[in-house]
């Protein structure tokens, strides 16, 4: 097991926008959590990835091959350190930065070099700065856009953008990688180029994934289990067959009981 | 009114341009009439009433916002779009010069004609114009280390002059009471400044744009009213007399030798400075900085861990505020809290805002205008502070990233590095 949320709920002020929720990602496992819009399906990802501090719950993680360990409460950027990954629902590139620039920030928590190494350029920190330059490359490569190195991240089409933000969470290192609707303004070929995308890494890259997703299709075709949210709390769990027939998640849908 | 204005014919729109700058030259005419029109002799107890500076005041100010508005539409309909064949021509021969810039020939030649030049200046300009640039080099290096904070780090900082008054200060203190010699003083200065920066850094870590704006703000004043009152340290208002100038192992120099020495120390100074913060900019610091400024939850998402990022920049940025007052001191000889009002900071501000921010050779132009432009200036020094607002409203507007504004670096990766790139990725997928 590679993800394992026990009872994660999370208050703004009144309101329960996560409620206990239990949640396991397996390694190897692409999970999708679906739901209405509103259901807390994105503030469950910022309580992971340490965005927003959970009201109560644990958040477990385990890269394969090492010791499970807690990560709640942990600053972002150490629980990214850790091997979690993310990509945002609303794309958060680093627009006047170039597209090789927004990849080589992904690669920096794996960098050493401080201060004083960037004012004398030693060996060590050139070196470095060289391999940055070269790996981050590949991961554009990897995710078909390393023709728009150099070009500024804000002037990329927003199919491409989206790619923009994988490779920059790949650049991490994770074993996870959490998707907020990567689908999302995607036409339908950019969308099965992106479920290709992401069987690849699963595959050639070992990664397991955990996607939040409104493209029903995608969903169903991509993921091996599916969590079901509704005002933050889960309704249903299962295989995509099991999840598509569940009343509770008609319902959810249409919104009305079509099981009486 | 901007998606009409731009469909109708030309004719109907200067029309509606000039409709609009006529409400606006009358509105300006009833505003100013009771200054410009009435004036009272108290003396002779009579008023006069000068009708004919209404005609100057309504004529100047419907010119003034007819052409405001023309530029103002040109900007909106596009630059490429309305290229007239003068400003063809201009990016023509603009793409000439930095084409032949980027021949190392050209390049060297063109260093070595800064290099005389600079070297030159003292000899040729004598002292009181190598007095002048002596100051707006202090506040190149002043700018130089607000953009790292403001520029780079992307926080809003105005509290920066505190810093330099920090540098200042230990000079003339540590000299006043332990003798402290000027070279010695340069590193405490810096590490003074850099100190202070972090230290109230870390209480407004939270703090962002107008938040820590305010903050900042309210830091540099109490800094000046602590130099003020606290008396028994500082002397007060009084300040500090009889600082030594910078010297050479007991070698005594003339005024005049003094002045030409402080400006090469200055011109070295500067040089240090564009160095250092050229290799902060193109390292993995200096990305951290860009990115922290663009989106911090994202750049806290990629692993960066924001809080020492943030006190890097202002350490960075506060040392070389230290530095700089060090000179500052050792050059006036004289210090005291008057030269460190929150004005001081604000020029420092609209070195870097003026120039572009993050940009190197935009703040050292920022710098060079700000300070040179109200020097040789002097005849229109009651003016001052009005051209300098049109200015600066003028250039929001017109031109918001600054004079120069920052390009970022293009990395280049060759065929053969490609190749291994393009190995792992799969060909068959494409953006
Ligand atoms: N920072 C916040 N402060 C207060 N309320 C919030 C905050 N973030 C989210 N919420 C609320 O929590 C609830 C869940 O929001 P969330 O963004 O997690 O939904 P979602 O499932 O991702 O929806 P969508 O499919 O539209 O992206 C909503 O009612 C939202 O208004
Ligand atoms: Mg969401």
């Amino acid at each position: 097991m590679v993800l394992d949320v026990r009872g994660l709920t999370m208050d703004f002020g009144g309101l329960r926008a996560v409620d206990h929720v239990d949640l396991q990602v397996n390694e190897g496992e692409i999970v999708a959590l679906i739901g209405p819009n509103g259901a807390g399906k994105t503030t469950f990802f910022n309580c992971v990835t340490g965005m927003y501090v959970p009201t109560a719950g644990t958040v477990t993680i385990a890269r394969p091959g090492t010791d499970a360990r807690q990560i709640t409460r942990m600053r972002p950027h150490l629980i990214t350190a850790q091997g979690l990954a993310r990509t945002f629902q609303n794309i958060r590139l680093f627009s006047e930065m170039t597209v090789l620039e927004n990849v080589m920030i992904g690669r920096d928590c794996r960098l050493s070099a401080g201060i004083l190494g960037a004012i004398v350029r030693n060996r060590k920190t050139v070196a470095e700065e060289k391999q940055v330059v070269l790996d981050s490359y590949a991961m554009l490569e990897m995710v078909g856009i390393g023709r728009w190195a150099n070009e500024t991240a804000k002037n990329l089409p927003y199919g491409a953008q989206r790619r923009l933000e994988i490779a920059r969470a790949l650049a991490t290192e994770p074993f996870l990688l959490l998707l907020d609707e990567p689908a999302a303004g995607m036409n339908p070929q950019e969308t099965r180029d992106l479920v290709a995308l992401i069987r690849r890494l699963r595959t050639d890259h070992h990664l397991s994934i955990f996607l939040i997703e409104h493209d029903m299709s995608l969903v169903m075709t991509l993921s091996e289990r599916i969590y079901v949210m509704d005002y933050g709390k889960l309704i249903a769990v299962g295989d995509p067959g099991e999840v598509r027939r569940d009343p509770s998640v008609i319902k959810a849908y249409l919104g009305e009981d079509v099981s009486a | 009114m901007s998606s009409q204005a731009t469909t109708q014919p030309q004719p109907r729109r200067y029309l509606a341009y000039a409709r609009r700058s006529l409400l606006v030259s009358i509105w300006f005419a009833i505003l100013t009439f009771p200054i410009i029109v009435i004036r009272a002799n108290t003396i002779t107890g009579t008023i006069t009433w000068r009708w004919h500076n209404i005609g100057w005041i309504v004529g100047g100010t419907f010119v003034g916002s007819w052409i405001w508005r023309y530029f103002l539409e040109r900007k909106r309909a596009g630059a490429a779009a309305t290229m007239g064949p003068l400003r063809q021509r201009l990016a023509a021969s603009r793409a000439i010069v930095a084409q032949a810039v980027r021949r190392p020939a050209v390049a060297r030649g063109g260093i070595a004609a800064l290099l005389l030049l600079v070297v030159a200046f003292p000899f040729v300009g004598g002292m009181y114009q190598t007095n002048i640039m002596t100051t707006a080099l202090l506040y190149v290096v002043l700018g130089l280390g607000l953009n790292i904070i403001i520029g780079l780090g992307g926080m809003l900082h105005i509290g920066y002059i505190a810093f330099y008054a920090l540098g200042a200060y230990s000079y003339a203190l540590l000299n006043f009471h332990f003798g402290l010699n000027f070279w010695l003083a340069l590193p405490v200065g810096a590490l003074v400044g850099g100190l202070f920066s972090l230290a109230i850094g870390i209480p407004v870590l939270r703090l962002r744009g107008d938040y820590l704006a305010i903050v900042t703000l309210a830091f540099a004043e109490i800094t000046r009213l602590v130099l003020e009152n606290w008396s028994s340290l500082t002397f007060g208002t009084a300040g500090i007399r009889n600082i030594p100038r910078p010297a050479i192992a007991g070698i005594r120099l003339t005024l005049p030798q003094t002045t030409t020495f402080v400006y090469f120390i200055m011109i070295l100074m500067v040089a240090l400075t564009i160095f250092v913060v050229n290799r902060l900019e193109n390292s993995r610091i200096g990305r951290q900085f860009v990115a922290m400024k663009e989106d911090f939850i994202a750049c806290q998402a990629m692993g960066v861990n924001i809080a020492r990022t943030k006190l890097a920049a202002l350490g960075l940025g506060g040392m070389w505020a230290g530095l700089a007052g060090v000179v500052f001191a050792a050059r006036t000889t004289f210090i005291n809290p008057a030269s460190f009002t929150v004005w001081e900071s604000i020029i420092v501000l609209c070195t870097v805002v003026l120039g572009g921010m993050g940009s190197i050779p935009g703040v050292i132009t920022g710098a060079l205008v700000l300070i040179l432009v109200p020097e040789y200036l002097r005849a229109f020094a009651q003016f001052r502070m009005l051209l300098f607002g049109a200015v600066l409203v003028t250039m929001m507007v017109f031109r918001p990233g600054g004079l120069i504004q920052k390009r970022r670096r293009a990395y280049t990766i060759s065929a053969q590095e490609k190749q291994v790139a393009g190995e792992i990725g799969d060909p068959g997928i494409q953006g």
